[in-house]
């Protein structure tokens, strides 16, 4: 998945002369060798490496994106996103808006996250649901190097400011890449066909739900698996109109559950189809606690295969009257 | 002491300077009768702004905080469009969606302005980045008060336009002296431990200056090298300009403490009143401007009336506008979220 994004970085600086990279190290390759050997290519000026100055590189982005460029800026890790949060809150979700549509800041953030390595509770968050609520941004989380590609891609050409969510434990999966394709912001994928269950997952939780589905198939219970791959925009469509099929729906997550997307997803479920639900939506999500670094808890702490299906069962097996 | 420049672009200037005077008066005056929410206001400031933005060019961007009426203006925005904007109008600047406090025109080289008092930092660097990049001799200016020193953004942000070397001039505008909550003989202010704001910018071995913002040539010559610097690729300039707070912003509403300047103080000291007479006799740099160039014949006190007289008309018909425009529809606030 790395070389993906790494592909479709270097297609984009290829096609554009406006995209530019910035970022800690990104000169040298980063710390996972997602702009490795761009530098040579594209030269310091596009390739810019940073000082540890999170909040203002994300401003800086900001500004570069006003003045005509479309820069593509690493966060090396999503934990210190928080230092730029104004510049992401405050600027670059509301300046289109705030500017009555003077404004574009055709801008992405590439950042990695999810709790793997046994990093600890700086190093490991996902924290999906904090740019979810923010009018203004986009957010996009792929599971597959087709859709890392894709979704970057579109990311890039997109006019508004993208968060790009990677999940660490997905950098060395392999899987077929279209070189050319690009994946539409806000278009779900169906990733296994079920007639049961309708299980919603996205970034590292979508292998673990078709690891928890290819289970269920063993008890003779049926899950669709879609991948929401597109955060915002969501496609609600194709999420409820599998679980008007199914019946029922568990949306899996690995941030923590309090709070999460989850809840928005089982609220405009339930306003979709009122009644329509054989069982209350399904939650499983990380505890209401920081990511523990010891690498035992840490297992502990990330949905596992045997969560989903636990949850699965007591959607399959709740009461089959429909549910307010 | 005037700049040297064109009798005609002085008195240029000084027009800028009083149809901003007029526009904040004016605005003032609205919003003791509607409820225009909460301001700042540039009054003792445009001796600063205006001849530092007169050296700005097309393509140029500049970035500001929220004392930032008197800088749209300066660089020729239309004070109706900004006056139905700070009221919330469909016809303002921003279309009614950004206020005061996010007045934009980009057609003018205003891409935005900044409440989160470091928040044009970064960004008015990262313009100077994609300038430079893009191959063209720009030049990104930022405006900021003496607080946004207080902000960590300004350490990072004058880190990178240093490190890069980008075409970007800090302008500070401190108006902290004699302002609210600053203790007696402390300078710049209560809350920075610095003794001087330059010293905050030596370590990063960009060029500073402090001046005077009420001596317009200062502001001219300092601003003038910044922005040639910039152009020429010689990189980033921090200036600071002084100036003393006009004593109706000291409240956090502001008010016409001081009346409408009357500018006959300009050549008429007996008129000034004894209340205010250290601001209007030596503090107001907007009459110190005007001395000067009565002083060396520059223009006459008939000319500077007749710019006044139309500086009011203006400001008078763009009140009209902006109260007699609509209010954006309903539906309009949820346009504009995404592009």
């Amino acid at each position: 998945m790395i070389d993906a994004i790494r592909g479709a970085l270097d297609d984009a600086l290829a096609a554009d002369p406006a995209v530019c990279v910035l970022g800690e190290d990104v000169s040298v390759g980063g710390p996972f060798g997602a702009t490795k050997d761009l530098v040579e290519r594209y030269g310091e000026g596009r390739i810019r490496n940073t000082p540890i100055s999170e909040g203002t590189v994300v401003g800086l982005a900001v500004g570069a994106a006003l003045a005509g460029l479309r820069p593509v800026v690493e966060v090396m890790f999503v934990d210190f996103i928080t230092l730029a949060m104004d510049q992401l809150v405050n600027h670059a979700a509301k300046l289109h808006y705030m500017s009555g549509g003077q404004l574009r800041v055709p801008l992405t953030i590439r950042v990695q996250g999810g709790a793997v390595g046994a990093m600890g509770a700086h190093h490991s968050q996902s924290l999906e649901a904090w740019f979810l609520h923010v009018p203004g941004l986009k957010v996009v989380a792929p599971s597959t190097p087709a859709d890392a590609r894709g979704l970057l891609l579109a990311a890039i050409r997109d006019d508004d400011p993208v968060v790009y969510l990677e999940h660490r434990g997905l950098y060395w999966n392999r899987g077929e890449v279209d070189g050319a394709a690009e994946t539409r912001l806000g278009q779900a994928a169906i990733r296994r066909a079920g007639a049961d269950v309708t299980i919603v997952a996205w970034s590292r939780m979508v292998a673990t739900a078709l690891e928890a589905a290819a289970t269920l198939a063993g008890e003779g219970v049926e899950a669709e698996v879609i991948d929401a791959r597109s955060l915002v925009p969501l496609d609600l469509e194709t999420i409820v109109g599998s679980a008007r099929r199914t019946g029922r729906l568990v949306v899996v997550h690995e941030a923590v559950e309090r709070g999460g997307v989850g809840a928005e997803i089982a609220a405009a479920m339930s306003a979709a189809l009122p009644g329509a639900l054989q069982a209350p939506v399904g939650r499983v999500g990380a505890p209401f606690a920081p990511v523990p670094a010891s690498a035992e808890l840490e297992a502990l702490y990330v949905p596992s295969v045997e969560r989903i299906v636990e949850a699965v069962r007591r959607t399959v097996g709740t009461a089959t009257a429909p549910v307010a | 002491m005037l700049p040297r420049l064109a009798t005609s672009l002085l008195v240029q200037q000084l027009r800028t300077m009083i149809r901003i005077r007029r526009f904040e008066e004016a605005l003032i005056r609205l919003a003791g009768e509607h409820d225009v929410g909460h301001f700042h206001v540039y009054i003792g400031q445009e001796t600063t702004g205006v001849p530092a933005l007169a050296l700005l060019e097309e393509g140029d961007v500049s970035y500001t905080t929220h004392r930032n009426h008197g800088h749209l203006i300066a660089r020729g925005v239309d004070p109706a469009r900004m006056l139905a904007e700070i009221l919330g109008k469909s016809t303002g600047t921003n279309k009614g969606k950004g206020g005061t406090l996010h007045l934009a025109s980009t057609e003018h080289g205003f891409p935005t302005t900044s409440s989160s008092v470091g928040g044009p930092l970064p960004i008015a660097v990262g313009s100077g980045y994609a300038l430079k990049e893009r191959g063209l001799d720009r030049v990104s200016v930022c405006l900021f008060g003496d607080g946004a020193l207080e902000e960590g953004a300004w350490h990072e942000a004058i880190n990178i336009a240093a490190v890069w070397n980008l075409p970007v001039v800090f302008l500070c505008e401190n108006n902290s002296l004699e302002a609210l909550g600053q203790k007696a003989n402390e300078y710049p202010s209560s809350t920075l431990a610095a003794q001087r704001l330059t010293d905050l910018v030596r370590p990063f071995k960009v060029d500073a200056s402090a001046v005077d913002g009420s001596d317009v040539a200062a502001v001219h010559r300092e601003m003038r090298r910044a922005v040639r610097r910039a152009r020429s690729g010689k990189g980033p300039s921090f200036i600071e300009t002084w100036t003393v707070r006009w004593p109706g912003s000291r409240p956090i509403w502001p008010q016409l403490v001081t009346g409408e300047t009357d500018l006959a103080f300009g050549w008429d000291a007996a008129r000034i009143p004894d209340a205010h007479a250290d601001w209007f006799g030596r503090q107001d740099g907007l009459l110190r401007f005007l001395r000067e160039l009565l002083a060396e014949q520059r223009i006459t006190r008939e000319e500077v009336l007749d710019i006044d007289r139309a500086a009011r008309a203006e400001m008078a018909a763009a009140v009209r506008f902006a109260l007699d425009s609509p209010y954006p529809a309903p539906e309009e606030a949820l346009e504009d979220v995404f592009a």
